[in-house]
């Protein structure tokens, strides 16, 4: 066991850091762990976060892992979490790409043609296109094989109407990657086909969703007889399923990385600062006994994203378990923001970053991780894919399987 | 970064558990329990010959001079296999305390018959209940004679040595008692997992040497207290691994409303949490062993988190394991009491969660000294 970087990752660090100190700023000590739904986004944080990412692009420091044919700098996995590393030390614009490089970025590159990784790929790369997922809709979120936006072909195109939703990002979006309903009369996970759309395609309309913790990234995304070129189509006809499963993983695996393990230290803090029956906090075992619990899980999840790295050194994939880390962050993260206000006792329910303690971060946390326990994959469906692809158990009974799609019962 | 076993280690790893799938099924575990035994004499002999309590000693004095990362990973498959032997309060505890604290003479005395399994060691901290061993003590070590009481002693029946916190005058202080020698009394008292024992020892005017320096007792005890819970943590992990593997067996083969029990949620998302607070453990518990091979100043801090952690996911999979069998968990013929019984053995040996809790807090907001 040992923690210390080799001396080729040593070397390959001190490369990072001389870039970054030579572009960015350092990172000041009162840098808050955010709400766990990401920065509140608008234009100019995209506009500032397109020329970060620009700057990253010429100089070599763009997506990493990605290969050089494309822009990238195909440097190995560990090489892009020193990067990473690296770079959360400075104070770098909002990251409007999460979902361009974390999830359309590598389902282009494993399901695309050749043709179609040169068109798309350099651009998400250098920031000049940002891109969107259009999965879920009203009536299919966990059951997101249950969904009914169609794709019909009408000789060179496909001609897709529906809706979609909880699509973050989609009103700033250059591009999406899309999963509709190409066939009704096959079984719902056979009739799927994935394609890329012109997010600026006439017939397509965005209109953002209010969110509880007040910000407008997610949207609902209408399409009105909306052309895609089947020059869009990624993947065979019908395979948009094993497609989205692509996707789905690297959205765990960049969500689980996340997490609201990050807030404990500012937790313990605040215990340290906070008097209860005249002495700190910190000195009563019942707070002392919660801190431990969230401690533990923090630190937990730290570890298992360093046994993690090390599989992915020893030149392993890391599969399902991936999903451990986000179901675990994401309560933990709600967990302690409602310990956050338990602590600040009449004064938990002040939600003003001008008079609440630590600007709010505890309430606006609190109003934040709801989401990140829904989003990405409910706890209840993390659940499923633990206990089915991990541990081995059985699948649910499945009434809709084998049966044609448009002969689902669908209720109200 | 290498946060992982080396291939080495995980060959040991392999022939522990090799060994003992043969040499100690659950059926051993369930004849200790049912019998008047503290423990597996035979299973323990065997260990002995593979060198298992030789592991961490120095070869001068007998041992293989290996680490406490190979001692881990054995630790880990005593667990797996629940195996009824006192490797965690002879091997982890007192062995270590005399090879850490031991003067040469007490080492070349002692180390050798423990290394080869002839004798067995074992710690004796509380008085009462409600302690977790910190308390000061009211044993009195008095020169080379020591007066008291100790209550409860992990395996304290069958040891040959035990290493004793007692008071000496200048404060705390540990004492190596023989006990075949006068003035002992032990007395073995029912134990929540009889695959496993307990025992009072009384002390009057027994004959006792000071281990390590008078008055430096107290911090002694807290750093093997923190090192031996490392291990048990790894012991801790691999019981509650295997207690998840025959509840998922059984509940895939126990059908119910025409299907499979394990193909409902509410069970498979129980078990789905139990997996996620055994990687948690296990992952804490790696923490732990770096720090212990590293002889890091992040031991006390990881101790803690290793110890709670897989104290909990222990004994929250032993609760789950005979809910989820439903009726046939609470009979005596099924396994699901070697657990359950076990996870408490282990979860208070070392002192209570809470108490693990308030220390890990204490420790990283400077409270006490880490």
């Amino acid at each position: 066991m040992d923690f210390n970087d080799t001396p080729e990752e040593a070397a390959f660090r001190s490369d990072c850091r001389a870039w970054l100190e030579a572009n960015a700023k350092p990172k000041s000590d009162h840098s808050s762990a955010g709400d766990g739904m990401g920065a509140h986004l608008d234009t100019d944080a995209v506009e500032a976060s397109k020329a970060w990412q620009k700057k990253k692009a010429d100089a070599g420091w763009a997506c990493l892992r990605w290969p050089k044919e494309y822009g990238g700098r195909g440097a190995t996995s560990i090489q892009n979490v020193i990067w990473g590393q690296e770079q959360a030390k400075f104070d770098t614009p909002a990251d409007v790409f999460g979902i361009t490089h974390g999830m359309c970025g590598p389902t282009v590159m494993t399901h695309g043609t050749d043709e179609q990784k040169e068109k798309w790929i350099p651009g998400m790369l250098t920031g000049e296109n940002v891109w969107c997922q259009l999965f879920s809709e009203p009536a299919a979120g966990s059951d997101l094989a249950g969904l009914r936006s169609t794709a019909v072909r009408d000789g060179d195109d496909w001609i897709i109407n529906g809706q979609k939703i909880w699509t973050t990002g989609a009103q700033w979006a250059d591009w999406g990657i899309l999963v509709v309903r190409s066939d009704p009369n096959a079984p719902k996970h056979k009739g799927l086909t994935y394609f890329v759309v012109d997010m600026h395609a006439a017939g397509i309309e965005v209109r953002p969703i209010h969110q509880i913790n007040g910000g407008r990234e997610f949207n609902e995304v209408f399409f009105s007889d909306v052309r895609i070129p089947d020059a869009n189509r990624l993947d065979e006809i019908g395979n948009g399923w094993m497609v989205s499963l692509t996707t789905l993983m690297n959205e765990r695996a960049s969500i689980g990385a996340g997490g609201g393990a990050s807030a404990i230290s500012e937790l313990i803090d605040l215990a340290k600062r906070i008097e209860i029956d005249g002495k700190p906090a910190i000195e009563q075992s019942a707070v002392q006994e919660r801190l431990a619990d969230f401690l533990v899980k923090a630190r937990g999840l730290r570890y298992t994203g360093l046994r993690t790295l090390t599989a992915l050194s020893q030149g392993k994939t890391p599969g399902p378990e991936a999903s451990l880390g986000k179901l675990v962050g994401a309560v933990l993260g709600q967990d302690m923001a409602a310990f956050g206000m338990e602590l600040q006792g009449m004064c938990g329910g002040v939600n003003d970053p001008g008079l609440g303690i630590d600007g709010s971060t505890w309430q606006s946390r609190y109003l934040g991780f709801p989401g990140l326990r829904i989003a990405g994959g409910t706890d209840e469906v993390l659940r499923n894919i633990i206990s089915e692809r991990v541990l081995g158990l059985p699948p649910e009974i499945r009434v809709d399987k084998n049966v044609p799609f448009k002969d689902i019962p669908s209720g109200n | 970064m290498n946060f992982d076993f080396s291939d080495d280690q995980k060959l040991l790893k392999e022939t522990a558990s090799n060994f003992l799938k043969e040499h100690a099924p659950l059926a051993l575990c369930r004849a200790v329990l049912e019998s008047d035994d503290s423990y597996s004499a035979e299973l323990w002999k065997k260990a002995a010959q593979l060198g298992w309590q030789a592991t961490a000693i120095p070869e001068e004095y007998g041992g293989y001079g290996f680490g406490q990362l190979e001692l881990a990973v054995i630790a880990e498959e005593v667990g797996y296999a629940l195996a009824p032997i006192p490797f965690a309060s002879s091997v982890c505890f007192a062995t270590d305390a005399i090879v850490l604290a031991g003067s040469d003479e007490q080492k070349k005395r002692l180390l050798p018959k423990l290394a080869s399994g002839d004798s067995i060691a074992t710690f004796a901290l509380t008085e009462s209940p409600g302690q977790n061993g910190g308390e000061k003590s009211k044993t009195k070590l008095d020169g080379d004679s020591i007066t008291g009481t100790k209550l409860p002693v992990l395996d304290g029946d069958v040891a040959d040595v035990v290493v004793v916190l007692a008071d000496c005058g200048a404060g705390p202080t540990l004492a190596l008692v023989e006990l075949d020698a006068s003035g002992v009394e032990r007395t073995k008292l029912e134990c929540i997992d009889p695959s496993r024992s307990v025992a009072r020892l009384d002390f009057t005017n027994t004959p006792a040497e000071a281990l390590g320096k008078p008055g430096e007792g107290g911090r002694l005890a807290e750093t093997l207290l923190d090192r031996a819970a490392v291990l048990m943590a790894f012991e801790q992990v691999g019981a509650a691994t295997r207690a998840l593997e025959i509840t998922k067996q059984y509940t895939m083969e126990r059908y119910a409303f025409g299907r499979p029990i394990a193909s409902f949620q509410s069970l498979k998302h129980r078990m789905a949490d139990r997996y996620c607070d055994i990687e948690i453990a296990r992952s804490n518990s790696y923490y732990g062993a770096w720090a212990l091979e590293n002889n890091d100043r992040e031991l006390a801090v990881s101790a803690c988190l290793a110890r709670v952690a897989a104290s909990e996911a222990f004994d929250q999979m032993g609760v789950d394991m005979i809910q989820l069998h439903g009726g046939v968990g609470f009979t005596w013929e099924f396994d699901c009491h070697l657990f359950y019984r076990r996870s408490k053995l282990l979860s208070s040996a070392l002192g209570s969660t809470a108490s693990w809790k308030r220390k890990l807090i204490r420790r990283v907001s400077g409270q006490e000294a880490a």
